[in-house]
């Protein structure tokens, strides 16, 4: 009789422990937003990731100026939430928080700050172009997102750092220096796979930058 | 001690890769290639049927000739790695898993692959180059 009653008091702890649901996950939005901020995703889990993403928009566009565009929006919508979030934690960890409105500090807060939030290190350099005064270029020796890519010879304009740029673009957009932004490859013997993210700015960033630097 | 040749054997019996490192071996057409994994895909499949214990098997792991053996690494998704090296060779296993790992990251991460199709990706080609060279490791 004892034992019957302990198998069945088993058989009821199980019956409870299958049945009762696990306490929902918070929602998203209830998440304390600096939880994440030095988690890490995983570098495989994510190559898997942008890899469907570049054969999804692939299967759906005509050539490679089409592919980068969308390559290029899709990038826009992951680069105007990483400045709100950056901009929203630098101004609760810092006392003096601040927005950039020169050009040249807005362009080293993407090469660092935003590269370290994305790619977990800052970009490789920023260079200035000699011909034309209304470019600027960001290079990164080995871009994270294309560690595992290699373009067929017949892409071979491809880039798929594109995304990259419309992150940069979306940035740059969100603090007011509307710009186009393109990905370019430019390897070089030491860097196969090193990128160059080129900004073109609009006329009136310039204009303000004359009237600011007096 | 030397690695020969590396063959990739989709799940269907095609020869995606192939790739010779070391000479010693005799050169073959592409047709005959083509051939001899299609051969081997079945010998492997008869060799993982005769078991004598009940259950899964992994068949075939190393085949022996008295010049050269072949080490045959069937993956769960039902790729094979193929090795061709001496005998002397002790390193095949390992030589194999990391041919695996880079298979994993150049080509299965790239989005200009098609699974079980050919693979021609200068990332996976310069991966293997670094990793057996000219067959003759240290």
């Amino acid at each position: 009789m004892s034992r019957l009653s302990v198998l069945s008091t088993a058989s009821s702890i199980e019956h409870v422990s299958s049945n009762v649901p696990r306490p929902p996950r918070p929602s998203i939005l209830d998440r304390n937003l600096n939880k994440t901020r030095v988690a890490d995703v995983s570098g495989s889990a994510f190559s898997f990731l942008f890899s469907e993403l570049v054969q999804y928009t692939q299967s759906r566009v005509t050539g490679i100026n089409d592919l980068e565009r969308r390559l290029n929006t899709l990038g826009y919508r992951v680069g105007s939430r990483v400045l709100e979030i950056t901009v929203w934690r630098a101004e609760s960890s810092s006392k003096a928080p601040k927005r950039e409105i020169r050009l040249l500090p807005a362009l080293m807060f993407i090469h660092t700050h935003i590269w370290r939030a994305v790619f977990g290190k800052p970009a490789d350099a920023i260079e200035k172009s000699v011909e034309n005064a209304d470019e600027y270029m960001i290079v990164d020796n080995d871009p994270l997102i294309e560690r595992h890519i290699s373009v067929p010879k017949d892409f071979s304009q491809l880039s798929c750092s594109s995304f990259t740029a419309g992150i940069v673009e979306a940035v740059l957009d969100g603090l007011c220096f509307p710009a186009r932004v393109t990905a370019h490859n430019t390897p070089n013997s030491q860097y196969p796979s090193r990128t160059t993210i080129l900004i073109k700015l609009e006329k009136s960033v310039l204009e303000r930058e004359e009237v600011l630097k007096t | 001690m030397a690695i020969f040749g590396l063959w990739v054997i989709n799940k269907a019996g095609g020869l995606v890769y192939q790739r010779n490192f070391a000479d010693g071996l005799a050169q073959l057409t592409s047709n005959e290639y083509l051939v001899l994994a299609g051969t081997l895909h079945g010998i492997h499949a008869i060799t993982s049927r005769l078991s004598p214990i009940p259950g899964a098997s992994s068949g075939a792991q190393v085949i022996e000739g008295e010049t050269f053996k072949m080490n045959i690494l069937l993956t769960l998704t039902g790729t094979k790695f193929v090795l061709l090296s001496s005998l002397a060779e002790p390193s095949a296993d390992v030589t194999l898993q990391k041919v695996y790992d880079v298979y994993a990251d150049a080509v299965m991460k790239n989005p200009f692959h098609t699974p079980e199709m050919p693979i021609r990706i200068e990332g996976f080609d310069n991966r293997i180059t670094a990793l057996i060279g000219n067959g003759h490791m240290a």
